[in-house]
């Protein structure tokens, strides 16, 4: 299945298992990605995988960024009706709680959507969304 | 204890990939030079970390998880203790994609030390430093200041 036919047929379905057809990065990290009320909500299943600090058993700063960005990706992927997927141009990460091994989720917002760039903010929780353990912003090229 | 020794000590640890963290051990990231307040790591490509099936080419969480690592050994580099960090946060920018089929090296260097925050610049490039993949400036913060003592007067 190529990429085109991957996204037409997540968003017609709204059944989007088949994304890491078109972004194998989803499928090898162990993302799942489901439509919500409020969007698209990733979740990743608590695993050690995940873990950058082996002392504190803290999950990967980078990881945690890499999912935000993941959920920033999709949730342009719902909202723009395009066959090529978003560019990342640029990225802020702000790390306000640490991450455990424990169930994570993402969502993220479209704060603004041009013609080629699109401003997309994300937050990503463990618990209660109320209580981010990271928020991105971030700008992406829509081509 | 000098810097020297405590780099020559990490860099021995840190050359076996069980005392990698797991994530980095998952991805394949080695670390490939350290020197104080400086640290170079590479990630190995694999098809499988692509962000888009029909290019190939890595997802940019690839990219961000390679420099935050880096970013932090060299933090812990210019710190000359292994005490406990966590990033504050970290900008990224992408300049290219990174080409499919190779490696990618991050190089950070933490260029300013305080009591509680550290600064860091990285780039990301593949085998030429003049034309980077991606650019990086990130904080990190020092978590633990006893266990710095702590671990002082251990040594």
């Amino acid at each position: 299945m190529s990429i085109i036919d991957a996204l037409r047929a997540a968003r017609q379905s709204r059944d989007y298992r088949g994304l890491g057809e078109a972004m194998p990065y989803i499928d090898a990290l162990g993302i799942t990605v489901t439509e919500s009320p409020q969007g698209m909500l990733l979740t990743l299943a608590a695993s050690s995988i995940h873990v950058g600090n082996p002392f504190t058993q803290a999950l990967h700063g980078g990881f945690i960024g890499a999912f935000l960005e993941t959920a920033a990706i999709v949730q342009l992927i719902l909202e723009q009706d395009s066959d090529s997927l978003p560019k990342p141009i640029n990225i802020t990460v702000d790390y306000l709680r640490g991450g455990r091994v424990a169930d994570t989720r993402a969502a993220a917002r479209v704060t603004k959507l041009g013609r080629r760039v699109a401003n997309v903010h994300a937050s990503c929780w463990q618990d209660d969304p109320e209580r981010p353990i990271a928020t991105l912003s971030g700008h992406f090229l829509m081509s | 204890m000098t810097d020297y020794t405590f780099l020559d000590a990490l860099r021995e640890q840190l050359a076996r990939p069980e005392n990698q963290s797991p994530h980095n051990r998952f991805l394949g990231i080695e670390v490939v030079h350290l020197e104080h307040a400086r640290a170079v790591l590479r990630v190995p490509y694999a098809a499988r970390l692509a962000g888009n099936a029909t290019n190939g080419v890595l997802h940019g969480g690839v990219i961000t998880t390679v420099i935050d690592s880096a970013g932090g050994w060299s933090v812990i580099a210019a710190l000359g203790r292994r005490i406990n960090i966590a990033t504050l946060d970290l900008r990224i920018d992408y300049l290219k994609p990174a080409t499919p089929g190779m490696a990618v090296t991050a190089a950070a260097h933490c260029y300013k030390v305080t009591r509680n925050v550290c600064f860091v610049r990285a780039l990301a490039y593949h085998a030429d430093r003049d034309d980077p993949i991606a650019n990086c400036a990130a904080s990190f913060m020092i978590k633990d200041t006893t266990l710095v003592q702590e671990e002082a007067t251990q040594a």
